[in-house]
């Protein structure tokens, strides 16, 4: 069988902080063409002891060498649920370093940002475009740090009515960032159960008027489309509630279906799920918010708004929850999500999402005789099979591990928590049938390994840098930070 | 599509093996009536020269780097970056990889960051810094909420002169969580007002927030706001927006304060119209169960080799829901190594090099626009590389300025009380003759 996964010669490294040889730097400065000036001894510090002393060389050679103990999407299938990890366009990452965008301060005057303006304006109308919600905000700096925003805005928009409620309806398929957000608000949750897909009359028995929000994700975090989706709004909003969607499988409905149309009030984007901006081994990332005429008013502040032929950011808007973090937005990662958009088209957006989901369906088709599938409802983007026809007493972790022995990063893992061992396939629609095939047929070997030789689970992986980590002790006793001896 | 490989054979091949007819039929779960029945209003698809030809124009109608001479800062500095920084940052390893959940293909970005925790420590003088936080205001926001959870106490007191963004952004945070903010004015030095402070501390206070160096450039007296804030059990939130400056000043952890919340982006992070940045979150070891935000420890494998994971999850959102420390479920990965690379680059000599610079440009311009007429500097305490100047008639000189070309400053409008101040920074970027032709274009546009 044909799998990426060979051995090779990994290369050690130190920590930085171990390479120091006093008086070396890696760093130049043109001489001092002004008088030297000297800090008072009050405020003056004393040499950092223990910081780096290198040379560009060794820093160079450092970094290389921790790069070469990682694995990307430009690796190879990184199949990580939730996560889309498509492919990240490389002409993305040369319009991000344009001069006139990477070197632009934020405090520019506006005549002199116009670019940018326009930029971020029209990246907001084709995201409320895509998603049908006419109000779009930038600034949120992450997926969770949109959903903060979101539910801060449904929050502001229950205290303009007169009563902020108390409680926030999260179906257990949830994110662990929906529950901590609506905390974050001040609400109280109630955890909803679901059975896979979410019946409105589950939503019904619990809902109230001191209920101001449910959240939910759609497709699930089962790949599932929430079949009841426009019901379960109506029953939410009778009750003068609003819904919440957690944008993350937004990869499955470009095109297809508009989460505003569905009777949905607030949504975040992840531009760098969806929108193909890098993960950056998690982050930057950015969460733009989409919502209804209704709530666009409490939208964080500042607003881009176009007058004519020129952009501004407008700052007074009394209704507004405020700023939640400096500036505009992850500027350079919106740069990204709008070269891609331009590089799609409406149509290519429509193309990407069907890909996804006929490859998410391919690897259902491969692996759903070997692997136990808990639900049968036609997937979406990802598949969730559990870990229940696993032999050899070997669990999804041991199959996660033996699986990067192989050469893949390995699914999302136990995450639905509603999954016993959930293994959670996203393949995202920049995979071709060839990588799919290939990484099927080592799912498949795996399992049959399990049956025969247990033991290449248990003791995977044996091909990595380092093998399984004692993440109990790591937690026991801390070490955080280097210090010297 | 460049981007997707499937070719109509594949297609056709894909389709029989899942055993329906066509794509459409993969979307039967999702009901008719929510269908959107018209194709996407966006443009047709560019090609990838096409794509760059627009992105080209937007960028150059923005202010020309070349050309412009800019003295902005107030939360965002051009500093130098080394060519190295984004060389090694753009290796896909890093850029294409996500959070470090496998662990074992994930050494480089884990090794990397528990480099960051260690470099943010000897920078702050704190004993635990976490993996990063989105930027400087939301680290201090999130500052905020731990030390009312630590306090257990529901009033905090934000110094007037901490960088206005990131108060404001503290504000959005704590909105609904019945805590109570108010300001504390600064003084005539343009340091927070101690005596003031002191007024309104009492046992209630949770926290006391100042920058380091603050809003208007100016290096508060740490020390005492520390002594004031503990007095009444209260914990001193430090904000550093410009960091280069903990390569000349006394760190926060040495002057007492208790949570250090900061903005990395000097650290060799384009200004990119204000981000992606990245924030730094640096407490006591004693209080780091209450941290939020991602941590690398280091351990062993079962080889007994050094390695890195992700730990003391028990704090986050996956595993504790609403009782979370926070919401944040993920970091600033890639600037987070942007900062280590940065600093792995300019080193103990470096970074005092540097920040010597800076303190020495803005030195010489200070002194240089006070000598204009009309000109005046408000504020009396010393300063890092910005500093506040009053002159009549401000926003029209800037405005004169910039048809010069020339980035005179921030107008300081979110301070109605300073009206006609600038907040002027200098940096090691700029050439004596640089400062000497602000001094002149100013001078020019004053008389």
């Amino acid at each position: 069988m044909k799998s990426p996964g060979m051995s090779g010669l990994i290369l050690d490294e130190k920590l930085l902080f171990e390479h120091s040889d006093p008086g070396r730097k890696g760093y130049s400065l043109p001489a001092l063409d002004v008088p030297e000036v000297t800090l008072s001894e009050d405020l003056l510090r004393n040499e950092i002891s223990g910081f780096p002393e290198l040379s560009e060389v060794d820093v160079v050679r450092h970094f290389t060498r921790l790069s070469t103990w990682n694995y990307g999407v430009d690796s190879g299938f990184y199949p990580l649920g939730s996560c889309t990890m498509k492919y990240n366009p490389k002409v993305n990452e040369v319009a991000a370093r344009l001069a006139g965008f990477a070197q632009l301060h934020p405090s520019t005057p506006e005549e002199l940002s116009q670019g940018a303006l326009e930029l971020m304006f029209r990246l907001q109308k084709a995201l409320a475009e895509v998603s049908g919600f006419p109000g779009i905000t930038l600034q949120p700096a992450a997926g969770a740090q949109g959903e903060l925003t979101g539910m801060l805005v449904i929050r502001a928009f229950h205290e303009a009515h007169g009563r902020p409620r108390k409680k926030v309806l999260i179906p257990d398929t949830a994110h662990g960032t929906n529950p901590a957000t609506a905390a974050l608000c001040g609400y109280d949750v109630v955890p909803l159960a679901s059975d896979g897909i979410l019946s409105a009359a589950t939503v019904a028995a619990q809902m109230d008027e001191d209920v101001a929000a449910l959240m939910i994700t759609n497709p699930n975090t089962l790949g599932l489309f929430e079949a009841e989706i426009v019901e379960i709004c109506k029953v939410v909003h009778a009750k003068g509630g609003l819904v919440y969607c957690d944008g993350a499988n937004l990869n499955a409905l470009m095109g297809i279906a508009r989460p505003g149309d569905m009777g949905i009030d607030v949504m975040h984007f992840n531009l760098h799920k969806t929108f193909s901006t890098p993960h950056g081994g998690g982050g930057p990332g950015a969460g733009p918010v989409g919502v209804t005429e209704t709530l666009e008013p409490f939208l964080p502040v500042p607003v881009i708004v176009q007058d004519g032929d020129t952009y501004r950011l407008v700052s007074d808007r009394p209704q507004a929850i405020g700023r939640i973090k400096a500036f505009y937005g992850n500027f350079s990662v919106l740069v990204r999500a709008f070269a891609y958009i331009l590089s799609m088209g409406g149509e290519g957006l429509r193309h990407a999402s069907e890909m996804a989901v006929l490859n998410a369906n391919y690897i259902r088709a491969r692996l759903d005789k070997e692997f136990h599938l808990p639900y049968l409802e036609r997937s979406m983007h990802e598949v969730v099979f559990s870990d229940d026809n696993l032999a050899g007493g070997c669990h999804t972790l041991d199959l996660a591990k033996r699986l990067i022995d192989y050469g893949y990063h390995p699914p999302t893992i136990y995450f639905p928590l509603v999954v016993k061992g959930a293994i959670m396939i996203e393949p995202t629609e920049t995979e071709s049938i060839e990588v799919l095939d290939e990484f099927c047929d080592a799912m498949l070997a795996i399992a049959q390994e399990a049956k025969e030789n247990p033991d290449l689970l248990l003791k995977a992986p044996q091909r990595s840098k380092v093998r399984r980590l004692d993440e109990a002790t790591a937690a026991r006793k801390p070490k955080l930070r280097w210090q010297e001896e | 599509m460049r981007y997707i490989p499937h070719t109509d054979e594949d297609i056709r091949q894909m389709l029989e093996s899942i055993g329906v007819g066509s794509v459409a039929e993969l979307f039967s779960g999702v009901p008719q009536q929510v269908r959107l029945q018209r194709p996407l209003a966006l443009p047709p698809a560019l090609a990838e020269g096409e794509v760059l030809r627009e992105l080209k124009r937007l960028a150059a109608s923005n202010a020309d780097p070349e050309t412009t001479l800019s003295f902005l800062g107030g939360g965002a500095y051009n500093h130098f970056v080394p060519a190295a920084v984004d060389y090694l940052i753009s290796r896909s390893e890093f850029t294409t990889a996500y959070t470090p959940y496998q662990p074992e293909i994930s050494q480089g970005t884990l090794q990397a960051i528990f480099e960051f925790q260690t470099l943010v420590c000897q920078l702050t003088g704190m004993e635990v810094a976490n993996a990063s936080m989105y930027d400087g205001a939301s680290a201090c926001a999130e500052a905020v909420l731990m030390a009312c959870r630590l306090r257990k106490r529901s009033r905090v007191l934000l110094s007037r002169a901490l960088h206005p963004q990131y108060r404001e952004t503290v504000l959005s945070y704590c909105r609904y969580l019945d805590l109570t903010l108010e300001e504390v004015p600064f003084g005539g030095d343009g340091r927070t007002d101690a005596a003031l402070l002191k007024q309104k501390l009492g046992s209630d206070v949770a926290a006391v927030v100042v920058g380091y160096p603050n809003y208007f450039g100016v290096v508060e007296d740490l020390a005492g706001l520390a002594t004031a804030a503990h007095e009444s059990g209260a914990y001193l939130v430090t904000a550093v927006a410009e960091p280069i400056a903990l390569g000349l000043l006394k760190s926060p952890g040495e002057l007492g304060a208790d949570i250090v919340a900061g903005e990395g982006q000097s650290f060799g992070i384009p200004v990119s119209f204000g981000g992606p940045y990245v924030g730094f979150f640096a407490v006591r070891q004693k209080d780091v169960r209450a941290m939020p935000g991602r941590l690398v420890g280091e351990t062993l494998d079962q080889e007994g080799r050094r390695g890195f994971v992700l730990t003391l999850a028990t704090r986050e959102q996956h595993i504790r829901r609403e009782k979370a420390t926070s919401n944040i479920c993920s970091n600033q990965g890639l600037c987070a190594l942007m900062a280590t690379v940065y600093l792995s680059l300019l080193g103990k000599v470096g970074l005092r090099e540097v920040a010597g610079q800076n303190l020495a440009k803005a030195e010489y311009l200070k002194a240089a626009l006070a000598t204009i007429p009309g000109c005046s500097l408000p504020f009396a305490a010393p300063t890092f590389n910005e500093f506040v100047i009053r002159v009549d008639g401000a926003k029209a000189l800037l405005q004169h300025l910039a048809k010069e070309g020339i980035l005179g400053g921030i107008e300081l409008r979110d301070y109605p009380e300073l009206k006609d101040h600038i907040l002027v920074c200098a940096t090691e970027q700029h050439s004596r003759a640089d400062l000497d032709a602000l001094v002149q274009a100013m001078a020019g546009g004053v008389a």
